[in-house]
């Protein structure tokens, strides 16, 4: 490709995109416009219509109104491939790219044609010379499997870059990258639109990225359009009013002050192996004191989910220790119900939940084997396992049709409210949180963050591990940095800030 | 006999056994191997197996060239195949199970159709003598060699290649890693599973007709013994790789050979015990390979082992 046929920036318009699911309108007269060469933020909560609005545009569905100009021409696109066509691509949020394929394979394949066989001399020169036009890089020769989760998404960019796709759509591309690695790509990505290579439309709720990043944006809420603007003329407080509109956040609950409080949880040189054999946590050491929220920032994928597995007993430890009270705790059961462990793991449908069980009897899963529910220890009763569950949905105002639907119909706020209705209800002395709010409308968020702060004041230990630094930083009591299934660092709240916590994320700052 | 003479007489009858033996083997766990690259297992191959067996002896006995067995025998295998993979397509199927119905199906429908061919005796497959050079007759005899255990051998080395360097290669290992990803590219994952299995089915055909045309050469109902369901454990051990699954093949012949060649110089103690060997091996190495979490790794990604 020579330099004066260098591929140009796209712009892109929405116009009246309407889309119903059922009775559900999922997008009510949304219209977008992305000029060539712009970087455009789409804002919007869980549930606002993005994801259909793009998915709309990609062809993936079929909008029942609106029509897409590309380059101010109308364009019909009926699947991803016109779309490709058309020179528009998508990087998701769950990666496309096959695992046990190296980074080269992936590309090539990509290609919508080729020949059938491929001489992998002429192609490794081609890629070296592509990637030498490209402001950032990633390592083509390994399976992609064996890349950490910022080299996958560099991958994915290079692939949209590589197949000529000049209008990028990035669906929340920064949730598994360090602040860092964040900050580069994006900040790449915006070099490449100044120079007219690209146009980006990015998906995000971070407004963090939104000011420091994008030219314009237009915000969705429940399906409709909220408002859009510049973003230089466009405060953080009118995004946010934009998002949220007028629903009143519960307030966060007041941090009591703890002194001296005795160490509860002591986790003492804790080793792990991941499924394939290879090390996932080594030589963890944390001690919780009564009445302390201790904070994992991490980026997914360095070992916090193996951590949580092996204290909530899903993940055999190779080595070490734990002690709750001074007492040593073996993750199971009968040691959790007598030293009151409890925990809200990441996925809790997946995790936490038997899907096609009834709210009340997911809600029973701790008690059901006790009175009032059991008698004789085996003998279930189903009337005071209803009557739990009736007094749970009404104090945890958890949304369900009734206690005996499946759990699986819920939404995720509500399956989250259930199962932190069922490990909050006793007395807490232990609480392992991983990632409480992911997927979660504002309200929502508010609330479990209340309720986990709330354990924290009654003199819990809460363990929280999260892939959102906010939800740390305004949680958290310490901070601990887990890299490379290692804690690397320990800090009061008080004496750190951001850049030092994504210092450590990414590995550096020893 | 002194003792070097007889463990030379019990390698040479090995090596010998490893290749008659082997070829088999290696036909039904390259089929697998294609199959379960694509994310279904067929574990009806023992069936296909037989029934290749069975029509490839019927043919050759009726239009007296073995070769036109072998291909028909092809066909059979190719066609339980691609019923497979019609099957897995249904929504809800689980691939394993429907794999089980097919293996008793191919079973039941060969000994239904294949009485009439225990008694008569069909044309054989012929053999190129490459012991040609030696004087000594064992040797002479371990080196007829078979023209499908050359192409086996061609074959494994040509997949190996296939699977990096050509398109359909590359495609099909997609397909078998993550469904998601090969829609996403837009290629029809249904087909190329069809595609896959249909060749399996192929090669387990060719495999069986090996059996009935060649070694042991002869058609009964007890021909088969297991080996279509020890290919499936073959290709685990073999951790997907056509050019390990080369090397597994022929060390479950020689493990097979192991009987016969120690009763040839007269051991028959424990006789039984030793033509178990390829069974022993096969516990042992799912046992090994099951400890082994590496080996997971390599899994092919979308197989029902690995979820």
């Amino acid at each position: 490709m020579s330099a004066t046929s260098a591929p140009r920036a796209i712009g892109l318009e929405a116009i009246g995109m309407r889309k119903v699911f059922g009775s559900l309108v999922a997008l009510d007269d949304v219209s977008l416009k992305v000029p060539a060469g712009s970087f455009h933020a789409l804002l919007g909560e869980n549930g606002a219509g993005k994801s259909t609005l793009v998915k709309c545009i990609m062809g993936f569905y079929q909008p029942d109104a609106g029509q897409v100009l590309v380059d101010g021409r109308e364009r019909a696109i009926r699947n991803p491939k016109e779309a490709a066509e058309a020179g528009i691509g998508m990087v998701y949020q769950h990666f496309t790219l096959v695992p046990s394929l190296t980074g080269a394979e992936n590309l090539v394949i990509s290609r919508p044609q080729g020949k059938m066989i491929i001489r992998w001399a002429e192609e490794n020169a081609a890629l070296a010379a592509f990637l030498d036009r490209m402001p950032f890089r990633a390592p083509l020769d390994r399976p992609v499997a064996l890349l950490s989760a910022g080299e996958k998404q560099k991958l994915e960019i290079l692939k949209q870059l590589y197949l000529d796709q000049r209008f990028i759509i990035l669906d929340e591309p920064t949730s598994v990258l360090t602040p860092g690695e964040a900050d580069e790509v994006l900040g790449l990505l915006r070099d490449m639109t100044r120079r007219g290579e690209v146009t980006v439309l990015m998906i995000t709720h971070k407004f963090r990225e939104v000011t420091a990043f994008a030219d314009d944006l237009t915000v969705l809420r429940k399906g409709a359009f909220a408002g859009n603007g510049v973003v230089k003329n466009t405060s953080v407080e009118s995004m946010s009013s934009m998002m949220i509109g007028d629903t009143p956040i519960r307030e966060r609950a007041d941090r009591v002050a703890h002194q001296n409080k005795p160490v509860v949880l002591d986790i003492a040189g804790v080793f792990a192996d991941a499924d394939d054999g290879r090390p996932a946590i080594e030589a963890i050491n944390l001690k919780i004191r009564a009445g302390e929220i201790v904070g994992i920032a991490g980026v997914s994928g360095n070992g916090q989910s193996a951590l949580v597995e092996v204290l909530s007993g899903q993940r055999p430890m190779r080595l070490g220790q734990l002690a709750i009270h001074g007492e040593d705790y073996l993750p199971n059961r009968a040691s959790m119900a007598r030293l009151k462990v409890f925990g809200l793991p990441e996925e809790p449908l997946k995790n936490a939940t038997v899907p096609r069980m009834s709210v009340a009897e997911n809600m029973a899963f701790r008690s059901f084997d006790r009175p009032p529910i059991a008698s004789l220890k085996w003998w279930l009763s189903p009337a005071p396992m209803r009557k739990q569950a009736e007094e749970l949905i009404a104090k945890y105002r958890v949304k369900t049709p009734s206690p005996d639907a499946p759990i699986a119909a819920l939404s995720g706020g509500n399956v989250q409210r259930s199962v932190l209705a069922r490990e909050l209800s006793g007395d807490v002395d232990v609480l392992i949180v991983a990632n409480p709010c992911f997927g979660l409308d504002f309200a929502s968020v508010a609330e479990i963050r209340a309720q986990i702060m709330d354990q924290r004041n009654r003199g819990a230990a809460v363990l929280l591990v999260s892939e959102d630094l906010d939800e740390i930083l305004s949680l958290s009591d310490r901070v601990a940095v887990m890299s490379g299934g290692q804690i690397t660092y320990v800090e009061e709240i008080g004496k750190t800030d951001r850049a030092t916590i994504g210092a450590h994320m990414a590995g550096g700052g020893h | 006999m002194d003792g070097s003479s007889a463990l030379a007489t019990v390698l040479i009858a090995m090596l010998g056994g490893a290749i008659r033996v082997s070829t088999p083997f290696l036909f039904v766990a390259l089929g697998e191997m294609l199959t379960e690259r694509s994310g279904r297992i067929n574990l009806g191959l023992e069936g296909t197996l037989v029934l290749g067996a069975m029509s490839g002896y019927a043919i050759s006995y009726h239009t007296g060239s073995p070769w036109l067995g072998l291909l028909v025998a092809g066909c059979a295998g190719m066609m339980m195949g691609a019923l497979h993979a019609l099957i897995c397509r249904l929504p809800k199927v689980n691939d394993i199970a429907v794999g089980i119905a097919l293996m008793l199906f191919g079973l039941g429908i060969a000994f239904f159709l294949g009485k009439a061919y225990i008694q008569p005796s069909a044309p054989r497959l012929p053999s190129i003598p490459l012991g040609f050079w030696s004087d000594n007759p064992q040797i002479a005899q371990a080196l007829q060699i078979n023209p499908l255990f050359l192409i086996g051998i061609a074959l494994a080395f040509f997949l190996a290649w296939a699977l990096k360097n050509t398109r359909p290669g590359l495609i099909l290992r997609v397909t078998g890693d993550s469904e998601a990803a090969a829609r996403a590219l837009g290629h029809p994952v249904m087909l190329i599973r069809l595609i896959a299995t249909a060749c399996g089915g192929f090669l387990a055909g060719v495999g069986g007709a090996f059996l009935s045309l060649y070694y042991p050469g002869s058609w009964n109902e007890g021909l088969s013994s297991g080996q279509g369901l020890m290919a499936v454990a073959l290709v685990i051990f073999a951790r997907w790789d056509p050019i390990r699954c080369m090397v597994a093949a022929m060390l479950f012949g020689a493990a097979g050979a192991l009987g016969p060649s120690l009763q040839a110089i007269g051991i028959t103690q424990g006789y039984y015990f030793f033509n178990a060997a390829p069974y022993i091996l096969t516990l042992l190495l799912m046992i090994g390979s099951a400890g082994s979490k590496k080996a997971l790794r390599d899994a092919p990604g979308e197989l029902a082992l690995t979820r």
